[in-house]
């Protein structure tokens, strides 16, 4: 352990920014373009229908294959990484937002407009906030999704701790593997974690009588 | 005043939803201001609709609405439901906001001052019978009827006049819900608020109502005050919402005195002497009698011991007779005056016409059958065939209607 750290040490912080890096940016953009997107969805169920099922279909493409498949597109690097895990992510955050805002009592959102609230203040101060214990769940649920498949990401030259496990298996050194894994499950239940804490902060003081 | 322009004014208002026949079609209703409006009928019936095209919750197919002389269509739809208080079944108070919150929302919307708010919110929670710390609980931590409490005061948040409420106290229990009723009604009289009110118990449209609109299959069936609904019924339907009970009440209500009295009472002339007065008391067993002149003009009475006192000393009736009596007129309706006969405390009150003629009697027995009848509902004595043939139709007829 000691002599692991002494001699991987300072490349184990980095590949780990590396790893927080993609991550982030991609659940970030992710969350930035599926919550959106679902919330104006909830207005349109017909097409919200097709949507959900495009991307229902993207999330049925291989890990791997998604990769792979980026390289023709943007090269290799963290661009088609990140690329790839934005796509990942935005599943579970579609579709808890939609479900979510789905989810408000209609006799809520239906006094919200009788007494004389715009759609939009409806949204925001209504069903956004009443909402969101759903839509965290699936930004949840999202960010160890793209944790995890980030390690993947090394395949194509994004870097990160997969480099550490993809190496370990290559030379057949098990301290490297784990050097790779263990991080990688740190990072995700911290996250999870922080995620946690921060519905706990969104969530209407209301909804946590219950 | 009678020139006044209506609070609320539907001209041919018809709205089909897609695909659907009419579920409301060519209404005609003028609500004036300050009335305790009511719409009832069966479910689906159209009266939520009708209602929810007042504020435009509903678009309207044909036809025209007004609030205040202005055509619905016309205003922005926002702005005018920040002006008209809206009360929903169950109550449309929002989860995740505190009570204070949730009352001052429409205020808040409107931009008023923080100060302002503040006010409002303690003014209001007085006004709902509730204590001031029950501002910051959130509505889960209260109870249902406290909620709606919290839904009535919260639609007069922004001081509008006119107020819709949809079944607002259907999912109460009778206590509570008879509490929320005294509230609204207290509100309606004192604040002068016009309100209109959807619900399907007559017991509470009659409890509450100064003006009811009756509907069925979207139809307008009848538009009146409860007192001509009620001893009018425009049709079978109409009498089946009232109910056999309700009916035959309001039946007694307009029996008249001379439809109960009897045409036969004992008099004598004033002129008479006590000799025959005493043997007219013996004849017909009583102890006193109604003193006529020679048209029938009614004097007064005499009593059996004043006319024993008298007796050696007085020769004829008109020396003892007493002339303070309590009469009724034959075209005086019975609901008037029942209790006043009854609290006089005498076995009988004379009927006499307007020209003070003596026509008739109506004895302290008649008035208890009456009575006893009403509570009992048991038929009354002129119409009970008739009424109880009545009541076996609305009982058959009742059972098929709740069917749909
Ligand atoms: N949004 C809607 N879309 C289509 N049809 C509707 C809609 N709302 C109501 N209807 C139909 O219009 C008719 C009248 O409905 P409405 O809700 O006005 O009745 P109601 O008298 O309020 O009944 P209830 O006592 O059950 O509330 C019904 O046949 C109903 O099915
Ligand atoms: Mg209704």
């Amino acid at each position: 352990m000691t002599s692991f750290l002494a001699q991987h040490g300072s490349e184990l912080i980095e590949k780990t920014w590396e790893q927080i890096y993609i991550s982030a940016i991609s659940l970030g953009l992710g969350i930035l373009f599926a919550v959106p997107l679902g919330i104006i969805l909830s207005r349109f169920p017909k097409t919200a229908n097709v949507v959900m099922n495009i991307a229902s279909m993207l999330q049925t493409i291989p890990a791997l294959a998604l990769l792979a498949l980026m390289i023709p597109l943007f090269g290799i690097g963290q661009i088609p990484a990140i690329v790839a895990l934005f796509i990942y992510s935005l599943m579970p955050i579609l579709r808890n937002t939609y479900l979510g805002m789905k989810g408000v009592d209609p006799n809520i959102i239906d006094s919200a407009k009788g007494i004389g609230m715009t759609n939009w203040q409806s949204i925001i101060k209504v069903e956004v906030p009443l909402a969101m214990p759903v839509i965290m769940a699936g930004i949840r649920l999202s960010a160890i999704y793209v944790i995890a498949w980030s390690t993947l990401a090394s395949y194509i030259g994004a870097g990160g701790l997969g480099d550490f496990i993809f190496n370990g298996l290559n030379l057949f050194q098990p301290d490297l593997i784990f050097g790779g894994t263990i991080p990688v499950i740190i990072l995700a239940i911290v996250t999870d974690y922080l995620l946690g804490k921060v519905e706990q902060k969104l969530t209407p003081a209301s909804q946590k009588l219950n | 005043m009678s020139e006044q322009t209506p609070m609320v004014q539907f001209k041919d208002v018809t709205k089909i939803y897609k695909g659907k026949t009419p579920a409301v079609s060519h209404a005609n209703i003028t609500i004036k201001k300050g009335e305790f409006c009511c719409f009832i009928g069966t479910s689906g019936s159209g009266k939520t609709t009708l209602m929810r095209m007042i504020n435009r919750m509903n678009s309207i197919t044909s036809g025209e609405v007004f609030i205040n002389g202005k055509n619905v269509n016309n205003l922005n739809p926002v702005d005018l439901r920040r002006k008209v208080g809206y009360v929903i079944q169950n109550n449309g108070l929002m989860p995740h906001m505190t009570i204070k919150e949730n009352i001052v929302l429409v205020p808040k919307l409107l931009k008023w001052s923080q100060e302002k708010l503040d006010q409002k919110a303690k003014e209001l929670i007085k006004l709902a019978e509730l204590p001031e710390s029950y501002l910051d609980r959130y509505p889960a931590e209260l109870s249902g009827g406290q909620q709606q409490r919290i839904g009535v005061v919260r639609a007069l948040a922004a001081d509008q006049d006119l107020i819709l409420m949809d079944e607002p106290f259907g999912a109460l229990d009778p206590i509570t819900r008879e509490n929320l009723q005294d509230l609204v009604q207290r509100l309606q009289q004192k604040m002068g608020k016009t309100i209109v009110f959807v619900t399907h118990d007559m017991d509470e449209a009659l409890k509450l109502a100064t003006h009811i609109v009756i509907m069925n299959d979207g139809e307008v069936v009848q538009d009146d005050i409860p007192e001509n609904i009620l001893q009018n019924p425009a049709n079978e339907f109409v009498e089946n919402l009232i109910g056999e009970d309700r009916l035959a009440e309001a039946k007694h209500d307009t029996v008249q005195v001379k439809e109960i009295m009897l045409t036969t009472p004992v008099k004598i002339n004033l002129g008479a002497s006590l000799k025959e007065a005493l043997s007219l008391m013996k004849q017909r067993n009583v102890d006193t009698l109604l003193v006529t002149d020679d048209d029938d003009h009614m004097k007064g009475y005499i009593r059996i011991n004043r006319l024993e006192h008298r007796y050696h000393r007085a020769s004829s009736v008109s020396d003892i007779l007493e002339s303070d009596i309590y009469t009724v007129k034959p075209t005086a309706y019975l609901r008037d005056t029942v209790d006043r006969i009854l609290k006089r405390g005498s076995s009988y009150v004379p009927v006499v016409d307007d020209n003070n003629k003596l026509v008739g009697i109506v004895t302290r027995s008649a008035l208890v059958t009456l009575v006893y009848n009403t509570i009992w509902g048991d038929t009354d004595p002129m119409s009970s065939a008739e009424l109880s043939k009545h009541q076996k139709d609305q009982v058959t007829k009742g059972a098929d209607d709740d069917h749909d």
